[in-house]
């Protein structure tokens, strides 16, 4: 197995390589603006660092956000054409998902990201593998008085310290994480991995036009 | 080496406003030309909504990519090279179109090349019309853009004459037409309307045609508001509107200035051919007064069939295979979209 996993959802492309028993490679950069200029070249750089080809590869695992669309579009679209064009299959993994994997906490706990708008993506958590309620997204002071006070994982915690005082790490996913993520559900439930459909969770902003505006100041 | 310089199989990718288009040429013959449009989308909000075409251009990509190859009969493992529009244009649907590429030309191991929308408006009509005069003059309208220029190659020297200083030609088609009520997009359903009014019905202005004026440089603000007040005083009076002059007369406006604009930017640089591409050239009237200006001033035109105008991967792939066989530098897997870029820059590297 040569696993390629990446996930754009976030302010961190990450990257990483994974022959089914570990991580060959790692290349992260936090840099929301740069996703479409970084990605291709951390993809070439992992494949480089541990000797291998495109060619050898025999999946891609990539997450589905949710997350700023057109960053996350950057990772949906590049994991499609690989996909297409090495003919492997592709894995899509909801990126709350891979840093609750990351927080190695045993109690129940939130992921929270930057929504931007002042708003987060987030979800709640049993534990690390179990996700307790749908990927949603909504303003910090909403979700805290559903929290309780649980932990927080995610940037969301750090930017918004009033409504989730009690962050945990990490901050950011990491491809690491997701490709281990991955092959545990190819192995224990590969119906849990689904084509990767970007979580948007928010509708174009657009407004269908009313009566026509007036030129004429009469 | 030398077949492949001579005539490379070059996929094309292009993504910059409503279109995902992809293209397929070997050397300056077109194989495919597949496009998946959102226009349909956009029609009820009467314009390109930017996040709207983003999102349809990844749901299309694949697909659209997969059409070409079955319509080209070629596999992606026959391309030797990748092209694919850096700018200008939608910043965020850019981006979906240069990731694709990146990853094609990633897995295949082929070089990519990220270009100019505008450059690959103008080389384009090379699949049609065969290899572009030395120093001809282009004029590109759509929706996004009025630009003149002058190209003695279209791979590293293209020269800017004039450009709109507000609205694009295209831009005023969809205003006018959304006055009149005749939905969108407006050009090609003014032409339609135009065909039975009179041009001369209403004199609408030309603009910047005044002495003082930037002689190169269009402006169609002006006239789009004339054309609103025009039919808010009819309204008001409760006067029925006559549709079909008022198009006519407004499509008049337009291509007067585009044609007559374009003809002197080709005496000015001393140019015999006047290349006309982008939405816009497909309208009727304007392909006619060009033909018979350009024809009185000893000048060629060259426009591509309708398909090829508006946007298209086929360009690009068509940008792509000139620069492969003037053996330019390709890009870097790195290079940056850019939602301004100048049509100076043909290729980001």
């Amino acid at each position: 197995m040569l696993l390629l996993a990446f996930d754009t959802a976030t302010p961190a492309i990450t990257v990483a390589l994974h022959d089914g028993t570990h991580v060959l490679a790692e290349s992260t950069t936090v840099d929301a603006r740069r996703t479409g200029e970084l990605l291709a070249p951390g993809i070439t750089a992992v494949l480089t660092a541990a000797g291998r080809k495109p060619g050898e590869l025999t999946g891609v695992a990539v997450g589905v956000g949710p997350g700023p669309f057109t960053g996350l579009r950057v990772g949906l679209v590049t994991a499609r054409a690989l996909g297409d064009a090495l003919g492997i299959p592709i894995h899509g993994v909801c990126t709350l998902d891979v840093v609750a994997y990351q927080t190695k906490t045993e109690e129940p706990f939130a992921v929270a990201t930057d929504a931007r708008r002042k708003e987060v993506y987030w979800a709640q958590y049993t534990d690390r593998f179990t996700r307790s309620t749908e990927p949603d997204v909504a303003h910090p002071s909403l979700i805290s008085e559903r929290l309780t006070g649980l932990p927080v994982a995610g940037e969301g915690a750090v930017l918004y310290p009033e409504a989730f005082p009690k962050a945990i790490g990490p901050r950011h996913p990491s491809a690491g994480a997701l490709a281990e993520l991955t092959i545990r559900r190819l192995q224990s439930d590969p119906d849990s991995l689904m084509f990767p459909e970007p979580l948007y969770l928010r509708r174009p902003d657009a407004v269908e036009p009313g009566t026509r505006k007036r030129v004429s100041t009469s | 080496m030398t077949a492949l310089k001579d005539s490379p199989l070059v996929l094309g990718f292009e993504t910059s406003c409503d279109e995902t288009g992809v293209g397929i040429v070997r050397g300056n013959t077109l194989l495919a030309d597949a496009v998946a449009s959102s226009v349909d989308e956009h029609a009820r909000f009467g314009g390109v909504v930017p996040e709207v075409a983003s999102r349809a251009h990844l749901e299309a990509m694949v697909p659209t990519v997969q059409r070409a190859l079955a319509d080209a009969g070629v596999t992606l493992a026959d391309i030797d090279a990748i092209a694919v529009t850096a700018g200008p244009g939608l910043a965020g649907a850019l981006l979906v179109g240069a990731a694709a590429a990146k990853a094609y030309a990633l897995a295949l191991d082929k070089p990519i090349y990220g270009v100019n929308h505008l450059a690959a408006h103008i080389c384009v009509d090379q699949l049609e019309h065969g290899p572009l005069p030395e120093g001809c003059v282009a004029m590109l309208v759509s929706g996004g853009h009025s630009s003149l220029l002058f190209v003695p190659d279209v791979t590293g020297d293209v020269q800017p004459l004039g450009q709109t200083i507000d609205d694009a030609a295209g831009e005023a088609f969809d205003k006018v037409a959304r006055v009149l009520g005749l939905g969108f997009p407006g050009g090609p359903l003014i032409d339609k309307a135009a065909r039975e009014g009179d041009p001369e019905a209403i004199a609408f202005p030309r603009g910047l045609t005044g002495p003082r004026d930037a002689p190169l440089d269009f402006s169609f603000s002006g006239l789009k508001t004339s054309v609103a007040r025009w039919v808010e005083r009819r309204e008001r009076a409760g006067e029925k509107i006559p549709l079909a002059d008022v198009a006519a007369s407004f499509q008049e406006a337009v291509v007067d200035v585009l044609t007559r604009k374009a003809i002197l930017a080709c005496k000015e640089n001393g140019a015999d051919h006047l290349l006309i591409g982008g939405g816009v050239a497909a309208n009727s009237r304007l392909r006619v007064l060009a033909e018979e200006r350009a024809t009185k001033a000893g000048i060629r035109v060259r426009v591509p069939r309708p398909n090829l105008c508006t946007d298209n991967g086929a360009m690009v792939a068509a940008l792509g295979s000139e620069l492969v066989r003037r053996g330019r530098a390709p890009s870097h897997l790195d290079f940056p979209s850019d939602s301004s870029q100048s049509v100076v820059d043909v290729v980001v590297r």
